[in-house]
């Protein structure tokens, strides 16, 4: 936990910020509407005597004393498996069902089935990974879960080509890009024990080449949202003071109904640009989640 | 785009009409416009869904189908031009070149609630078992091949999966990766 001393003066209660940390998250899952309600789900979940518990969002079920993938509702695709912070991300791009949308880091596909669900299974998600071996447990989970509005490719987002596509741009990407994960504590303990400055520095700039093409790959006046599920500014902010100064966009107010903190505008000596304070920072004691950094930006003239 | 293969033969398939294991093609829209040998059509493909299964071809008035490897078809809901050099494109749907065409566990659950021929209704501990990718007698007085093998969840039958109906015994088709062991006993 001693990593997490650097974050004592972003922090509002670093006391029960770092309780938080400690503490195991419950089992959440998420109803897949493209083949159930979530009263059904609910129902179904009901008939196997598994208890639910709400949350911030009426499609995420919380399961305090049950796995997610054991049980009926499960197999017929009905559920996934999915952290609460983590479906922040596509409710914020919000996209309409017959929208094009790519979704540049994409495996294990929770978030890209997620967009699916929310444009009614309609429209094209174009979902990128550059690892093989993921790109086979977002396939396993997009079909489970029987999504039919997913394009995979495998490549490097930061040079994602629209070739195989005819060019066509995005009206919205979701940038939910590789991390040190620190806001994952609460599921993975070990995560800090890998943590580095040079790998957070190292990463930092694979992220900003990575929102970089996904602003210029969305046509103007269309959607970026970047997120992540770390602390450090450093992947943050300062990644959002990068694209506001190399590509045409500018980040834009959104509604979130968790409690969080503002982005950070200044850092370690550093001063980024005054409006990443329109970032959302989602800390683990504000909701009892993991933590989450999320922005939304809207793409200017090329 | 609903239905609409009609552009299907480029001139960059053209120049290679074969069938290439690392690329999807749409396929045509009937025999006439069909370029590579063996290939099935949409229309062979809704006409196989109705007669099997009873399923009105309307319910895949938004999906194109793509081939990628031999004979094995995907449904597609979005966009994308053919033929087209990427990992997945949409829901591995159908397995055809074979004397019985498979449908797709997935495919299964995610259309078979339209069928309305070839389904067999399973009991809970009869789902446990074909769940668990066990074989089991059972009866069943229609044809035998593959069937929509269905499970009451929520009130409702809901399709779970493919079985395979011979000789007084309905055969699991559920892949190993999807397999679970929900019996009782």
């Amino acid at each position: 936990m001693e990593v997490l001393e650097r974050y004592e003066p972003l922090v509002d209660d670093f006391a029960a910020f770092l309780t938080a940390c400690e503490r195991p998250l419950p089992s959440v899952v998420r109803v897949n509407t493209i083949k159930a309600t979530v009263e059904r789900a609910k129902q179904a979940l009901a008939e196997e005597g598994i208890a639910v518990e709400p949350t911030w969002h009426d499609e995420l079920l919380a399961l305090p004393e049950a796995q997610p993938g054991a049980n009926w509702p499960y197999v017929h695709g009905w559920l996934h498996g999915q952290e609460e912070v983590s479906a922040v991300p596509a409710e914020v791009l919000d996209p309409e069902p017959g929208d094009r949308v790519w979704d540049a880091c994409a495996a294990p596909g929770s978030k890209t089935t997620q967009l699916a669900a929310l444009m009614d299974d309609s429209g094209t998600v174009v979902a990128t990974d550059s690892n093989l071996g993921r790109i086979s447990a977002l396939r396993s989970n997009a079909e489970r879960l029987g999504v039919t509005n997913v394009a995979v490719t495998n490549e490097d987002a930061r040079n994602h080509s629209l070739k195989p596509f005819d060019g066509v741009e995005y009206d919205h990407a979701l940038v939910d890009v590789p991390c040190s994960c620190e806001g994952t504590v609460r599921k993975n303990p070990d995560t800090l024990e890998e943590w580095t400055l040079d790998h957070v520095e190292g990463i930092a700039s694979v992220q900003k080449g990575i929102l970089r093409r996904a602003v210029q790959a969305t046509r103007p006046g269309g959607t970026v949202v970047y997120s992540t599920c770390t602390f450090s500014p450093e992947e943050n902010e300062a990644v959002l003071d990068h694209v506001l100064t190399t590509e045409s966009c500018e980040l834009v107010e959104f509604d979130l109904p968790l409690a969080h903190a503002l982005g950070v505008t200044e850092w370690e000596g550093a001063s980024f640009d005054p409006t990443v304070a329109k970032a959302k920072r989602i800390y683990p004691h504000h909701n009892d989640t993991g933590g989450f950094f999320a922005a939304k930006l809207t793409v200017g003239e090329a | 785009m609903s239905g609409d293969d009609s552009g299907a033969e480029t001139d960059r398939e053209q120049a290679t009409a074969e069938n290439r294991s690392h690329r999807f093609d749409r396929l045509p829209a009937t025999a006439e416009e069909r370029r590579v040998e063996g290939r099935p059509t949409r229309t062979e493909v809704l006409d196989w869904w109705a007669e099997r299964f009873g399923v009105d071809p309307d319910v895949f008035a938004d999906h194109t189908f793509w081939e990628r490897g031999s004979g094995k078809i995907w449904a597609f809901a979005g966009e994308a031009p053919t033929p087209v050099e990427i990992e997945a494109l949409g829901l591995v749907f159908l397995r055809t070149r074979r004397e019985h065409w498979k449908p797709t566990l997935e495919a299964v659950q995610r259309f078979g609630g339209h069928a309305t021929e070839n389904v067999i209704d399973l009991s809970r501990a009869e789902a446990a078992t074909f769940l668990a990718g066990d074989d089991q007698d059972l009866d069943w007085d229609g044809d035998w091949g593959y069937l929509v093998v269905t499970n009451e969840i929520a009130g409702e039958r809901e399709p779970l999966g493919v079985g395979l109906y011979v000789h007084g015994e309905l055969r699991s088709q559920v892949p190993k990766g999807r397999r679970r062991d929900f019996r009782v006993e």
